[in-house]
């Protein structure tokens, strides 16, 4: 038989029928919804007049347009609150499991679905996000669709995909201290650009990946969409398993060591093909920081910006354009620079362990007077383990507020915004423009680097912070 | 999901001549409350084409009178970022039907095949000079016929063939939509559960 690579045993699993040359018919295991991209797929469910498929087989949860303070009172900006409230409706009218605001589970999708035991090794997932490829961390085929796909999924629980090409990003040697798994997403995406992995599904592997904890993981399983990849995955291992084993129940699975003995399997054939084979050395790699518009405009923390944008055909207008609007100029260092706002949060660095990297930083210091932090939990669990494990002690002496669950100021759609013109290191996955709001400028960024410019109040090196008794973990 | 049909299309083009145009800069987040689809064309590229008070920015192209079409002519990497189909429904809301380009960002390509928004790509270096015709005369007219695949600039005569998936190209000729598709096979689908003890 030929060699396959993990993604083709997973996605050739799941057609239902191949279209003559045309896409496949791919059977979805698993559909996350939230308020946003959701309402108008019910809609056309009801003009059509049919029932939702499957409503066992999608989850629902209120998190992009939700509040991260006072979530017990009602939702002050009319449009969002009705569009929160037609979540509702909608999933009580098709019979779909809701973990809306105030739900003990609520949280951002991407964080829920792993913790509730949702998410599982050899899937299908898809969800109306371009993060879902988060769940690739646990060895799925997870991206994210439309909402006409949306629809499709409810009304089917299929949905018709031409089938990407195959891409192995092998990452091995010693990670330095200071450096996390955002760091290394963030220096694949600035090595082969914001759009460089366009119309591929991406296999990480090698030796450092294999290090990763799964929070980790679906750090840089998440950014994936960030080179414009349809998703990534690693192959399930010991530390997926255990993860999975520590869950306080997988729904729909009693015996998990029959399927561990399944899921073990999930791997690529040694001699399968890719259609493109990139390494990385992860001894080159520094804690990295954004300085432009879009992730692959990326850079070691103390490097300095390049002359002319080094993807691009021309180079010239957008680079510049984009420089222009983050107030920098080619050739600029970073370091030192005054920034006004830190975010810690979003389906990228909203886990637990991103919480206690950022606490390691910040413990017995203050935060910097110039500097105003929103940092945002990704779910009701996260808040809760921040209190068990008494990190909010340390957040709140070093004058650190803790809000409640959201996608919060990783894309402003409800008050988090930053205003217009200031600076904010943040731990999310996109410095767009205007991302966290008109006219904002983000610097993206992992949570050591985001602590250390909150206590500093200027773009800092994290590894100064780090002694070499207090090893980071990721 | 909405069934448009599309076969041939003859028109002036509005130039956008920047790269990773992602779907935040086509519609903000803060517009994406509403429920429904319509209405997402009056903030298309809304903080490129108003002032912080909410004025015209005369500046850019969709205010500038010298431009106008059915055809928006992008920079390489068009739609990335977001999955957001408000940015496809935003576009054609606006009255575009075809976006050309020489690259675009998978969901972003999905999403408008879904809703009768065409994407054509064509060379780096036809879209280099498309773009500076354009510039240079604002009159040029391109003529896109989806049946024949062709993609040609009226003015200078050069024409080029596109690719779109055959599937998706019969969708769009005799509009129709997958959902109808997906219906029609619902006896595979359920015989596919059933096989796998997949149904609950």
């Amino acid at each position: 038989m030929k060699p396959k690579t993990l993604f083709d045993k997973i996605w050739d699993e799941h057609v239902v029928k191949s279209i003559e040359d045309g896409p496949d018919v791919l059977y979805i295991d698993m559909h996350y919804i939230h308020e946003v991209t959701s309402p108008q797929a019910f809609n056309g469910l009801k003009e059509r007049g049919i029932p939702v498929l499957r409503p066992g087989k999608t989850n629902a949860t209120a998190d992009h347009n939700i509040p991260t303070m006072n979530q017990h009172l009602p939702i002050r900006d009319e449009l969002s609150r009705n569009q929160v409230e037609k979540l509702s409706e909608n999933c009580r009218k098709y019979s779909i499991e809701l973990f809306g605001l105030n739900h003990p589970k609520n949280g951002i999708v991407h964080v829920i679905g792993p913790e509730l035991g949702y998410t599982l090794p050899g899937m299908t997932l898809v969800c109306g996000d371009s993060h879902t490829s988060t769940h690739g961390a646990f060895g799925t085929i997870a991206f994210g669709i439309g909402t006409s796909e949306v629809e499709m999924v409810l009304a089917t629980q299929c949905i018709i995909q031409p089938k990407p090409k195959k891409m192995r990003i092998t990452l091995n040697g010693k990670l330095h201290k200071g450096v996390t798994s955002k760091d290394i997403i963030m220096y694949i995406i600035s090595e082969i650009s914001a759009g460089g992995a366009t119309g591929y599904f991406i296999e990480y592997c090698g030796s450092v990946i294999e290090s990763l904890s799964m929070e980790a993981r679906m750090t840089i399983c998440n950014m994936s969409i960030e080179m414009g990849a349809r998703g990534g995955l690693i192959a399930p291992d010991e530390t997926t398993f255990e993860y999975l084993r520590k869950l306080p129940s997988i729904p729909g699975i009693d015996n998990i060591k029959s399927s561990v003995n399944v899921w073990i399997k999930l791997k690529s054939d040694p001699d399968a093909i890719f259609d493109k084979e990139l390494k990385f050395d992860a001894g080159l790699i520094k804690p990295m920081i954004t300085y432009g518009t879009n992730p692959g405009m990326g850079m070691a923390i103390d490097g300095s910006i390049p002359l002319s944008g080094q993807n691009e055909s021309e180079g010239s207008s957008s680079f510049l354009k984009s420089l222009d609007y983050m107030g920098f100029k080619p050739g600029m260092k970073l370091l030192g620079h005054p920034i006004d706002y830190v975010f810690l949060g979003s389906c990228t660095n909203g886990r637990i362990e991103d919480f206690r990297a950022f606490a390691q930083i910040i413990r017995g210091r203050k935060k910097a007077s110039n500097v105003t932090a929103l940092i945002v939990p990704g779910s009701k669990k996260v808040e809760e383990q921040i209190v068990a494990e008494g990190l909010i002690e340390i957040y709140q002496n070093a004058g650190f507020e803790v809000r409640q669950p959201g996608c919060s100021s990783c894309l402003a759609m409800n008050e988090d915004k930053i205003p217009q013109g200031k600076y904010a290191v943040s731990t999310s996955n996109r410095n767009f423009e205007g991302r966290q709001g008109p006219g904002a400028r983000t610097l993206l960024a992992s949570p050591l680097t985001a602590a250390a410019a909150a206590i500093t109040g200027r773009i800092t090196d994290p590894r100064e912070f780090i002694t070499e008794e207090k090893k980071v973990k990721k | 999901m909405p069934k448009v049909k599309f076969d041939i299309l003859e028109s002036t083009c509005v130039p956008l001549p920047f790269e990773n145009v992602d779907t935040d800069q086509i519609i903000p987040a803060r517009f994406l409350s509403a429920t429904s689809r319509q209405g997402f064309g009056d903030n298309l590229f809304r903080d490129w084409r108003y002032t912080k008070s909410s004025e015209k920015n005369s500046a850019f192209v969709l205010n500038n009178p010298k431009y106008s079409g059915k055809v928006l002519v992008a920079g390489k990497n068009f739609g990335s970022g977001s999955s957001r189909e408000h940015a496809v429904w935003a576009i054609f809301d606006y009255g575009f039907r075809a976006v050309v380009s020489s690259f675009f960002a998978d969901i972003f390509m999905n999403n408008a095949l879904n809703n009768g928004l065409l994407p054509v790509v064509i060379s780096d270096d036809l879209l280099k000079k498309l773009q500076d015709l354009i510039q240079k005369s604002p009159d040029t007219k391109v003529r896109i016929d989806l049946e024949k695949q062709t993609f040609t600039i009226l003015s200078t005569g050069d024409s080029v063939k596109f690719w779109i998936n055959p599937y998706k190209k019969d969708c769009l000729l005799k509009r129709l939509d997958d959902i109808d598709f997906l219906l029609s096979i619902k006896s595979s689908i359920i015989n596919y559960e059933n096989n796998k003890n997949l149904a609950r």
